[in-house]
């Protein structure tokens, strides 16, 4: 209890933050700026020793602290970060260094308060992972919606109203049933700390209840087939680096929930609905890849990509094998990688050419050879090209799979097919090809900035392709000690 | 002559508003229209004054007065605090909007004044008598106060409405309280709780009066179904009046309602229980429902208090000590809430123009963006969402209902919710989304801004840090209640 890593790595972004809303507008633009630059690095920095000083021994919750902070109620300011939560709180604060540069010339107007909401959200998601207690988990949780909801709404596209409504409303419904949940634990044990709930006995009946409260808010973020409907509004409308935090961050704090809250408080009845999960895991897979396949729009697309490959995580977490679950952590980090890098390219061509019409583009890579060689990179990892971060989960998860239910298996891996389908096909229309009007012939490559953040990023998508046992390794004592926990009935009588 | 000096040191505080009130009348006639400001001051001293009686007179224990008319138990001690606290806001928000309108005379203080001291009876009644002529004093100069802008046709009518409405409703009261002294014997609040522990009353009796009292009560709540004229007068009165009786007088009808249901007739708590859970439910999905259609604000906010009145119904229908702390804190976050929510609003108030439409928050932000993100914390804060006291005000009154077993009533409660984060959220789509309409800058006294930013950024601090006011509220609850 005397660590306070946890700490700074969400209070210094935060705080940051606020320093840079205190520059207040746009006159002071090059300041915000900077600062935010400064804040950023200085998040990353802070975050540094929880992976320098894991155990990579201890499954359980490292770098603890806390005190008694509302104990009316019993609730604790309770932080800890074990296997999972380590990776996901790296790739929180490395993204947020990305999405500050990638806004620096993009964004022109009230750029204070767009960084500041950026490093703002940044120390909040870092919250939900570290967070040990139920009710400063859903304080983080519900948290984040508010600068996003901003960022969407005040940045974004044509239909961005709508798109941050349906946002914050989707997100809300499901959250507030968590809360429900926890209040029921709450009054079962007289108490919000997440280890006491995992040692509670419940009955069937009321822990199928609790599990499909979390389910709820759970399944909204991830999102899941046929809760995912705000995702593609959502990025569409986003600017860039709402898009980026919502596809590398946002969705990963479902899928890091299921693991926290979901599964491990609610084993049977996870076991019990498991074949309902994965239904749901593999209609996205399948369906929502054929649904990718249709767009028109670059960024619904890669949405509906994002949408398709987190249906790879359910299924990895619900076949409730250690293989699979790896394959799915590491499909999460990768898909972190993988959909900025995505979402970052779009954003260079809308800069430019303000549409993300696929219509609208064809033989970028006359003019723009070096982008287009990232963007191939990028396209070629989403679509599962071995040596790219991108196959590693999914095989993973496919051979998990296949020990298990041989049938599952075959539908999960026409991803492989339907993945590189809609992905190569988007490339063949927008980057090959005779240049397809006089906008893309004015067209001018990437400058220095872009092609940093570009390459950082194909740098961590070509190395954890790789190797990616730095994430497996980390990972590994926890996913062995969840799924033993798991393995445990927690019916009373038993 | 000991007994009535130690009766009087009780009412110290009351006595000392009164007269107050009283000199400021006085006073008024002899002061220049160019020096009211000392009326103002005089007002503010007098709000001071009291808090400093109250704080040296408070005992931590309950005491009674007056024959067991009066008690002074920390529920009333604290309730009067806050009701100090929150009437000087009003004074400090109002005060360059009823300038702008002419009402800035000596009468609107007196009669703030008197309506405090009315609560303050209200708050501290411990016989029907005296709580229902609390309640009566405050009625009154709240319609004085409604009608305050004579040449007004809304407020005119809003006031007739509510004086109409408001008497059909204190006489409603009335016969309640009458068929439980005819049923009981007495109209001390103990006594009528002792008389019916024994149980020797004739049961229809009792519940034909309770339901009489639960809908006089509930009428002052503004629960629904008497709701009606909830939205009429809000939207009517100045919006300065707005402000007082959307806020203040709220701790007043908090206070009725725990000296009534749950100190005098917690034996039939098993029956007006049942009908808070169905007041509490329909408040809250009319509420919420309704508040969506409205492009007036007032009006918005009118049903945005009745769904907030419907969570605040949520504990007391736990029937528990944990429930009515948390009816309490609920209530303090509300009134927390909205004071800021219409000061934005006063703000934005201008000579010859009432901010009262939806629209006239448009593009805030880039009129003036701190307070646009004042009026953001406080929007999330009625929403609901962390990290704001609203957060907490609503995770109390939940916890109390589930504990209390109303898991699906809970449920339903949470969905409601979600229907009412729309319209406070596009309050703060328009503030944040939309380009402004209206450039004209705003401007108010210092004072006035100074207190807001400290309000809604409380609103935060206290969402972050909840744990003081909480322990207030199961302290006042926990040690009056026995």
């Amino acid at each position: 209890m005397d660590s306070h890593t946890l700490s700074l790595s969400i209070w210094v972004p935060i705080l940051a933050g606020v320093l840079v809303l205190c520059t207040g507008d746009d006159k002071n633009a090059k300041m915000a700026r900077w600062l935010a630059l400064v804040g950023a690095i200085a998040g990353f920095l802070v975050t540094l020793p929880l992976y320098t000083g894991f155990d990579y021994a201890d499954g359980g919750f490292q770098f603890q602290e806390g005190f008694a902070w509302i104990p009316a109620f019993n609730i604790n300011y309770h932080l800890g970060a074990d296997g999972i939560a380590v990776p996901l709180i790296l790739l929180t604060s490395f993204t947020t260094i990305i999405v500050v540069i990638a806004a620096w010339e993009v964004i022109q107007k009230r750029v204070a308060q767009y960084m500041a909401s950026f490093l703002i959200m940044s120390g909040i998601m870092i919250g939900v992972f570290s967070a040990l207690d139920a009710i400063l988990y859903y304080v983080f949780w519900e948290a984040m919606l508010i600068p996003m909801f901003l960022v969407i709404g005040i940045w974004g596209g044509p239909n961005r109203v709508y798109a941050t409504i349906k946002f914050f409303l989707y997100t809300l419904l499901g959250s507030l049933l968590m809360l429900v949940a926890f209040i029921y634990l709450y009054h079962q044990s007289n108490s919000f700390e997440l280890v006491d709930y995992y040692q509670m006995q419940l009955p069937m009946n009321v822990q199928i209840l609790i599990f499909l409260a979390f389910f709820m808010a759970f399944a909204v973020k991830v999102p899941m087939w046929p809760v995912h409907t705000w995702l593609p509004d959502a990025h569409v409308e986003a600017p860039t680096g709402g898009s980026v935090v919502l596809a590398a961050i946002a969705l990963k704090l479902g899928g890091y929930s299921f693991l926290r809250f979901a599964m491990p408080i609610a084993p049977d009845a996870a076991q019990y609905l498991s074949g309902f999960m994965i239904t749901l895991s593999l209609i996205a897979v399948v369906y929502i890849a054929l649904v990718a396949l249709v767009q028109k729009d670059m960024k619904k697309l890669i949405a509906y990509s994002s949408i398709s490959h987190m249906g790879f995580v359910t299924l990895g977490f619900f076949i409730f094998n250690p293989l699979g679950m790896d394959g799915a952590i590491v499909q999460m980090i990768s898909h972190g990688f993988i959909s900025s890098a995505m979402f970052l390219s779009v954003g260079v061509l809308y800069d430019r050419m303000h549409s993300r019409q696929i219509a609208d583009y064809g033989g970028v890579v006359n003019t723009m050879p070096v982008f287009t060689a990232f963007a191939v990179l990028f396209a070629m990892a989403n679509a599962g090209l071995p040596g790219t971060s991108g196959f590693v989960g999914e095989f993973m998860v496919i051979l998990a799979t296949i020990q298990v239910n041989f049938w599952w298996a075959v539908l999960a891996s026409t991803t492989l097919i339907f993945g590189a389908a809609y992905t190569l096909w988007m490339v063949k229309r927008v980057y090959f090809g005779d240049i397809a009007n006089s906008h893309v012939a004015e067209l001018k490559d990437i400058n220095a900035r872009e092609f940093l953040i570009l390459a950082v990023l194909a740098f961590m998508v070509l190395a954890m392709g790789l190797y990616p046992a730095p994430v497996t390794e980390m990972t590994h004592a926890t996913v062995s000690q969840l799924l033993e926990h798991m393995a445990h009935t927690k019916l009373p009588g038993i | 002559m000991n007994a009535i000096l130690n009766d009087l040191y009780s009412v110290l505080p009351e006595m000392f508003v009164l007269l107050m009130a009283m000199t400021i009348l006085l006073l008024d006639l002899f002061i220049k229209p160019a020096n009211r400001i000392v009326i103002f001051i005089l007002a503010q001293v007098t709000l001071l004054g009291a808090a400093f009686l109250t704080t040296s007179t408070m005992t931590g224990s309950v005491g009674y007065a007056f024959n067991n008319m009066f008690v002074d138990d920390p529920l009333a001690d604290v309730l009067k605090l806050m009701l100090y606290l929150s009437t000087s806001m009003v004074l400090i928000y109002s005060r360059s909007y009823i300038t702008l309108r002419g009402m800035f005379r000596g009468e609107f203080y007196a009669l703030i004044l008197f309506a405090l001291l009315g609560m303050m009876l209200m708050v501290s009644g411990q016989h029907f008598l005296t709580l229902y002529m609390g309640l009566e004093l405050l009625s009154l100069s709240l319609y004085a106060l409604v009608a305050l802008d004579r040449d007004n046709p809304r407020a005119t009518e809003a006031a007739m409405k509510y004086f109409v409405l408001g008497a059909l409703a204190s006489g409603m009261l009335l016969y309640g309280m009458s068929m439980m002294y005819g049923a009981t014997g007495s109209l001390n609040i103990s006594e009528v709780a002792n008389a019916l522990l024994s149980g020797a009353q004739d049961h229809p009796v009792l519940i034909l009066g309770l339901v009489f009292i639960v809908a006089g009560l509930a009428f002052k709540l503004g629960a629904v179904p008497f709701q009606m004229w909830v939205p009429d007068v809000y939207e009517g009165s100045p919006t300065a009046i707005t402000l007082f009786i959307g806020s203040v007088t709220k701790l007043a009808a908090f206070a009725f309602m725990m000296r009534i249901l749950v100190q005098g007739l917690y034996v039939l708590a098993i029956d007006w229980q049942g009908m808070l859970v169905i007041m509490a439910v329909m408040s809250i999905a009319i509420g919420n429902i309704t508040a969506i259609a409205q492009t007036n604000l007032k009006r918005m906010f009118a049903y945005s208090t009745i769904s907030h009145v419907g969570f605040l119904l949520f504990g007391f229908m736990s029937v528990s000590i944990n429930g009515y702390a948390s009816a309490m804190f609920y209530i303090v976050s509300y009134v927390l809430m909205t004071l800021s929510g219409f000061g934005v609003m006063l703000l934005l108030s201008r000579k010859g123009f009432e901010a009262e439409n939806l629209n006239d928050l448009k593009g805030l932000n880039q009129r003036s963006p701190w307070f646009a993100f004042l009026m953001l914390i406080t929007m999330f804060s009625m929403a609901g969402v962390p990290p704001t006291l609203g957060f907490y005000a609503k995770f109390t009154v939940l916890q109390a209902a589930l504990q209390a077993g109303y898991i699906w009533i809970v449920v339903f409660a949470v969905l409601m919710a979600v229907i009412g984060a729309f319209y406070y959220l596009r309050i703060v789509k328009l503030m944040y989304f939309d380009e402004p309409v209206d450039h004209s800058p705003i401007i108010n006294y210092p004072e006035m801004n100074m207190v807001l930013s400290v309000n809604a950024l409380g609103l935060l601090a206290l969402g972050i840090m909840p744990q003081r006011l909480m322990d207030i509220c199961a302290y006042a609850i926990g040690h009056s209640l026995q």
